[in-house]
């Protein structure tokens, strides 16, 4: 299903009158839309996507979660164009079974940024349209988030929303998870259960003002027992 | 890689180009590697310090493109890239002079990526070796890779030949890793600031420039911050004057420029390395000059 819309404006059409001629460029590329979120906590974190899986008015699948288990200490998500996430997922597994014959060790989840921001750059001239995040415990156990920009540009946060709905997430979570922006308030560390339920409230933000964020919502918690995952409806409109 | 050994896998070349850029020791790659994937299938004898290998898509109209004598270092010119669909992380303001007590680094931390602030909070000032640190500005992405490309290679130098490497030298390398990609869309524009037999001040570009000098500004913000520290610049500042001249023209930049603002990082490089100075928001800056009476 080729989508003739122009990608400078994802989803938008343009205006129906007669512009001139234009001509129509093959593009290598779609836009799929969907958001992803990571917070890092003391001791765990949280990866989460909606599941909607869309392409200018249309709905492809309700059910296209975003998160990738890595290890089992490292979740990925990716959001953008769906065909660069499902390579660079199968690069991604590739180059860590690599590393486990080769080392016979797992990637850690600093090891495993460093590699995607390489990977990302190899690209730099022709990019992967994807926007990733990592979320995973580091060494000591901590949580960690790593964000990338589609070109392998990448850092180390505490909290991080990409995709569709990142300009919304992001301000929300710089309030309620870094106390930006706030005048003489307690920065409780935040508990696990709590940043369950923040994440919840966010995405169901998202989906109301969003419209390609919608349908399921993909929670997958890590911490050192294991990767616990849990779908939350949203919704469907 | 020991898997590839094992099986005896060689690779057969593929039709895509596949353009390895190396450095310092490495001579004429005799053939284009088909590494598309990007899975490190290198032999082991190949291995001959090849930092990163880039994936150059095909132009449309190739004929031509197939009849150009194979130059390894060069990657095809003229929009030989394919229409993004996203903005990259751009605009910043850097900083750097050499004053009597050494040289200053200065830098603000925001990285937008078109209007979107992608991140409030990026290092644009980084550490290479104990005397000196580079300051970007640019592309993010780019910047942040051949930080850690040139980190490499100063370090492979070092170790193979005993001693360091001068800060002109260093200038003079990165300078001729980035000149394969001289045309292309990459943007690099780095700051050497560091300490060797006396203060040094370089600005690298991916355009091919390389100058010495006192002082630089580079970015968005960059004449804002040119206008500050002209009026005050002496060789005879002494640390503490200084140190609040740079972050009072990073602020002034901040104020005026959309695409530079957050906290302002600053590095001091004296003869027995550098110091960082903790960050402080702008924030506290604006605070300070809204309580001064304005005279009108």
């Amino acid at each position: 299903m080729l989508s003739s819309q122009h990608f400078g404006d994802p989803g938008k059409m343009k205006d129906y009158h007669y512009t001139g001629p234009v001509e129509h460029k093959f593009s290598p590329y779609a836009y799929n839309g969907g958001t992803v979120l990571a917070v890092a906590g003391e001791d765990f974190a949280i990866v989460a996507s909606d599941t909607r899986l869309s392409e200018g008015y249309s709905i492809h699948s309700r059910d296209s979660p975003k998160c990738y288990k890595l290890t089992d200490t490292t979740v990925l998500g990716c959001s953008g164009f769906h065909g660069d996430c499902l390579t660079l997922t199968k690069i991604i597994d590739a180059r860590l079974k690599m590393y486990k014959h080769s080392n016979n060790k797992t990637m850690t989840s600093g090891a495993i940024a460093a590699m995607l921001s390489t990977i990302l750059y190899s690209r730099r001239f022709f990019p992967y349209y994807v926007y990733n995040i990592i979320g995973g415990l580091d060494e000591e156990g901590k949580g960690a988030v790593y964000s990338f920009d589609p070109v392998g540009s990448y850092q180390r946060d505490t909290y991080k929303a990409g995709g569709s709905a990142s300009a919304m997430l992001q301000p929300l979570l710089d309030n309620q998870i870094g106390f930006k922006n706030m005048e003489s308030v307690e920065h409780v560390p935040l508990t696990k259960d709590k940043a369950v339920q923040l994440v919840k409230d966010v995405f169901i933000s998202a989906a109301e003002r969003d419209v390609y964020t919608g349908d399921a919502l993909r929670i997958c918690v890590i911490t050192k027992e294991g990767i616990n995952e849990e779908n939350i409806p949203l919704r469907k409109d | 890689m020991a898997l590839e050994d094992v099986c005896s896998f060689k690779e057969r070349p593929v039709q895509h180009k596949w353009f390895s850029f190396s450095s310092l020791g490495d001579a004429a790659i005799p053939f284009p590697k088909s590494d598309y994937y990007n899975l490190r299938l290198e032999t082991s004898e190949n291995n001959c310090g090849v930092p990163l290998h880039f994936f150059i898509p095909p132009l449309p109209h190739s004929s031509s493109f197939i009849n150009r004598p194979l130059s390894s270092f060069c990657p095809p010119k003229n929009s030989m890239t394919v229409q993004r669909p996203f903005r990259l992380a751009h605009g910043t303001t850097t900083l750097g002079f050499i004053f009597q007590g050494g040289v200053i680094a200065a830098a603000d931390t925001r990285a937008s990526a078109g209007g979107l602030v992608a991140c409030p909070a990026v290092h644009k000032i980084t550490p290479i070796h104990s005397h000196l640190v580079v300051t970007s500005s640019g592309s993010g992405a780019d910047c942040m890779l051949w930080e850690r490309i040139l980190i490499r290679e100063i370090r492979l130098y070092q170790l193979r030949h005993g001693h360091r490497l001068s800060i002109r030298a260093t200038a003079k390398l990165l300078s001729s890793m980035l000149h394969p990609f001289k045309g292309t869309e990459m943007c690099v524009a780095l700051t050497l600031c560091g300490w060797d037999n006396g203060p040094k001040l370089i600005y690298v570009c991916s355009d091919g420039a390389r100058l010495q000098g006192d002082v630089f500004s580079v970015g968005s913000g960059s004449p804002y911050a040119y206008g500050v520290l002209d009026r005050e610049l002496r060789w005879s500042l002494s640390k503490g004057e200084a140190i609040s001249l740079a972050r009072e023209a990073v602020f002034r930049a901040t104020h005026r420029d959309a695409y530079s603002g957050n906290n302002v990082d600053l590095f001091h490089i004296t003869a027995q390395g550098w110091i960082v100075t903790v960050m402080r928001s702008v924030k506290t800056n604006l605070c300070a000059h809204e309580k001064k009476p304005r005279n009108l």
